[in-house]
């Protein structure tokens, strides 16, 4: 019982940081109905930024506050991303506006390619470390009621209160704020929020931004868990399932989904994997995805997809 | 002036659909194929075989299957690394375990498992669209990367997990030069243009196409989705498979399931949109840009003699690699195909303005 408990625990856990990758695959499908395939090297491109940032600016600047320089670096890498974002836009987005949706998935695949290479150039690709002060020491929760109790990692659980905080926050931005009112009115419909005066490039702008300051959450959590490198980018492959279990348009598809898939993904492997040879993690997902697919084809949380002729 | 159809009439209906109607497509086609049959061989040097023309050939193989399923009927496939893979294993284990199993029938029995599992990924397509589809075959994808590396049966208990085949020969002639391999390739690459020009100008073909432009509608003529889709996903997995079996047997000769990753499964996808989706011709348009793009990458900084090194090589390779992507998207998003029949448009009139 305390194994399996521990199990549990351990895939929630990864499954609140599957979450906010496929959180950003999500906001930017909603606001723009672009499939961005380019998530993953945003996550990278993000946390290497952070990464290198932490360690320059103390040397530019002068000063030896290790704490200063993580939220300097954090700024930084945000301000990165929204030039990110505005870039894209401008250059890409812009220039595609009604294209059919794989033409612009292959676009994001290009965008991608073009992140992956020029955020190697720019901060280099050996592995980099980001230092949040996160705990590494395990803890022992529930000893009290069963014998051994179970154990959980503290960094995981840390990663996943920053987790349920960002989706909080962001829920709150687009519940609350003008412009997540307005975000939502574009993702409903994009002509008629512009009949009604919502600027569409900015908005997309500010989508990508969004997306962008999910990817560099993201980054930094699994940055310091994992180091920053290059196989950071195929973490979006690992947020693809989770994204079209839950439903490409729902945030609350998209977190519940990570958790299911984050569940899924660590019991099978422990309990079936042995079965059949091990290493079933990646497509488990796939095939649990592809099954919730054949009963909802919208996914758990997606809006019904009604064919008209 | 040279390119027009004045003066060429049809007096009967089959003369009227024939593949090429106009005169001067087919005597340009004809001496194409012919010119790459027979001076070719002796034009090309070795290199130029192995790296290039070879890769070439079976690549633009898989993209026209890969552009059956996708450009013609509509259903986007990320899973074409998968059945690639599927016809290279199937068509290795047919060739070791049957002895004197025939090369030819090998890869085609190959490109039948190909076929067998891509209807069978193909089904959740009646239900699944869009991009949903797009990413569920990614299952297949992975779970074949995962059952080759994995199941030790299908690589033959092969200790070190990657295999190979030697002695290839059809009809006693032996496959082993560059300029031999590069024949075979050309052979079947030829058969299988003409076979799926012939389908997607035919029922099928329509069939397939008036699903792509919407599935509801075409269900109220009288299309059975089911047919057309599982046919599609049929065709397209028996090219894709039995060009994965010539890419591990004649391009590779010994692989592992590395070489149809994922990755595979991207690039061919870029070859169908860039040549041009729902087109034969785009299907060659497109392998020949993305093959030939990273070797002239790679080969632009020592031509002109910068020296770089080969860590921000391989990075800028991927830069200029994603930002023209991006710009060919841009610039003609229905890809080269569509140039090329501006371009001919063009000629048409030329040199009237009208």
């Amino acid at each position: 019982m305390g194994f399996f408990l521990e199990t549990l625990f351990g895939g929630l856990m990864a499954g609140m940081l599957y979450s906010l990758i496929a959180l950003g695959f999500v906001l930017i499908y909603k606001a723009s109905g672009v499939f961005n395939f380019a998530q993953g090297a945003m996550v990278l491109f993000a946390a290497l930024a952070m990464a290198r940032f932490a360690e320059w600016f103390p040397k530019w600047f002068g000063f030896d506050n290790h704490w200063l320089a993580i939220g300097l670096a954090f700024a930084g890498a945000m301000l990165v991303m929204i030039a990110v974002a505005y870039i894209i836009e401008r250059l890409v987005l812009s220039k595609l506006v009604n294209q059919e949706g794989i033409t612009l998935l292959m676009a994001t695949l290009g965008i991608s390619y073009f992140m992956e290479g020029f955020g190697q150039t720019l901060f280099g690709s050996d592995i980099y470390k980001i230092d949040i002060g996160m705990p590494k020491d395990p803890i022992f929760v529930f000893d009290k009621v069963f014998e051994g109790g179970v154990l959980i990692n503290k960094e995981d659980l840390y990663a996943a209160l920053i987790a349920a905080a960002l989706v909080v926050v962001l829920s709150i931005f687009f519940q609350k704020t003008a412009t997540g009112r307005a975000l939502r009115a574009v993702a409903d419909d994009h002509q008629a929020a512009q009949s009604i005066g919502i600027p569409l490039n900015r908005i997309w702008v500010i989508v990508w931004s969004v997306a962008g300051f999910a990817a560099l959450v993201a980054g930094m959590i699994w940055g310091s868990k994992l180091g920053v490198q290059f196989s950071l980018a195929q973490v979006a492959l690992k947020a693809l399932p989770v994204v079209i279990l839950g439903g490409l348009t729902s945030v609350p598809g998209a977190i519940i989904g990570g958790l299911i898939i984050g569940v899924g993904e660590k019991l099978s492997e422990v309990y079936i994997g042995p079965m059949l040879g091990g290493g079933i993690e990646i497509w488990f997902a796939y095939v649990l995805a592809l099954l919730v697919l054949l009963v909802r084809p919208q996914g758990l949380f997606g809006e019904k997809i009604i064919d008209r002729v | 002036m040279i390119y027009r159809e004045n003066g060429q009439f049809k007096t009967s209906y089959r003369a009227d659909q024939q593949i090429f109607p106009i005169l001067q497509d087919k005597l340009v086609i004809l001496a194409l194929v012919a010119f790459a049959f027979l001076a070719v061989p002796f034009l090309a040097s070795e290199y130029s075989f192995r790296a290039i023309l070879t890769p070439f050939l079976i690549l633009s193989l898989a993209a026209l299957g890969l552009n059956v399923l996708v450009g013609y009927c509509g259903q986007i496939s990320l899973g074409t690394g998968a059945f690639m893979a599927i016809g290279a294993y199937g068509a290795y284990n047919f060739f070791v375990r049957v002895p004197g199993m025939p090369l030819i029938a090998a890869l085609l029995l190959g490109g039948g498992c190909a076929t067998v599992v891509g209807v069978l990924f193909g089904i959740p397509s009646l239900r699944i669209k869009g991009l949903y589809l797009a990413v569920a075959t990614l299952a297949a994808q992975f779970f074949t990367d995962w059952a080759f590396l994995r199941i030790k049966w299908f690589t033959n208990d092969s200790s070190s997990g990657s295999v190979s085949v030697a002695g290839l020969n059809v009809l006693g002639m032996p496959i082993e030069t560059p300029v031999q391999k590069y024949l075979f390739c050309l052979a079947f690459v030829c058969i299988f243009a003409l076979l799926a020009k012939n389908l997607v100008r035919g029922n099928i073909g329509r069939e397939w196409m008036a699903i792509r432009d919407m599935d509801v509608a075409a269900a109220v003529i009288g299309i059975r989705p089911v047919y057309a889709k599982l046919t599609a996903f049929a065709v397209s997995s028996f090219i894709v498979g039995v060009a994965g079996g010539l890419w591990a047997f004649v391009h590779l000769g010994s692989w592992e399931p590395a070489a149809f990753s994922v990755d595979r499964s991207f690039q061919l996808l870029f070859m169908v949109i860039i040549g041009g989706l729902g087109s034969i011709a785009g299907s060659f348009f497109g392998a020949a840009f993305i093959v030939l793009l990273p070797i002239l990458l790679d080969a632009l900084p020592a031509y002109f003699g910068i020296p770089i090194d080969t860590a921000l090589a391989s990075h800028l390779t991927f830069m200029i690699f994603g930002a023209l992507i991006v710009f060919f998207l841009i610039v003609e998003p229905h890809g080269i195909a569509r140039l090329w029949a501006t371009g001919r448009e063009k000629l048409r009139l030329w040199p009237f303005p009208h």
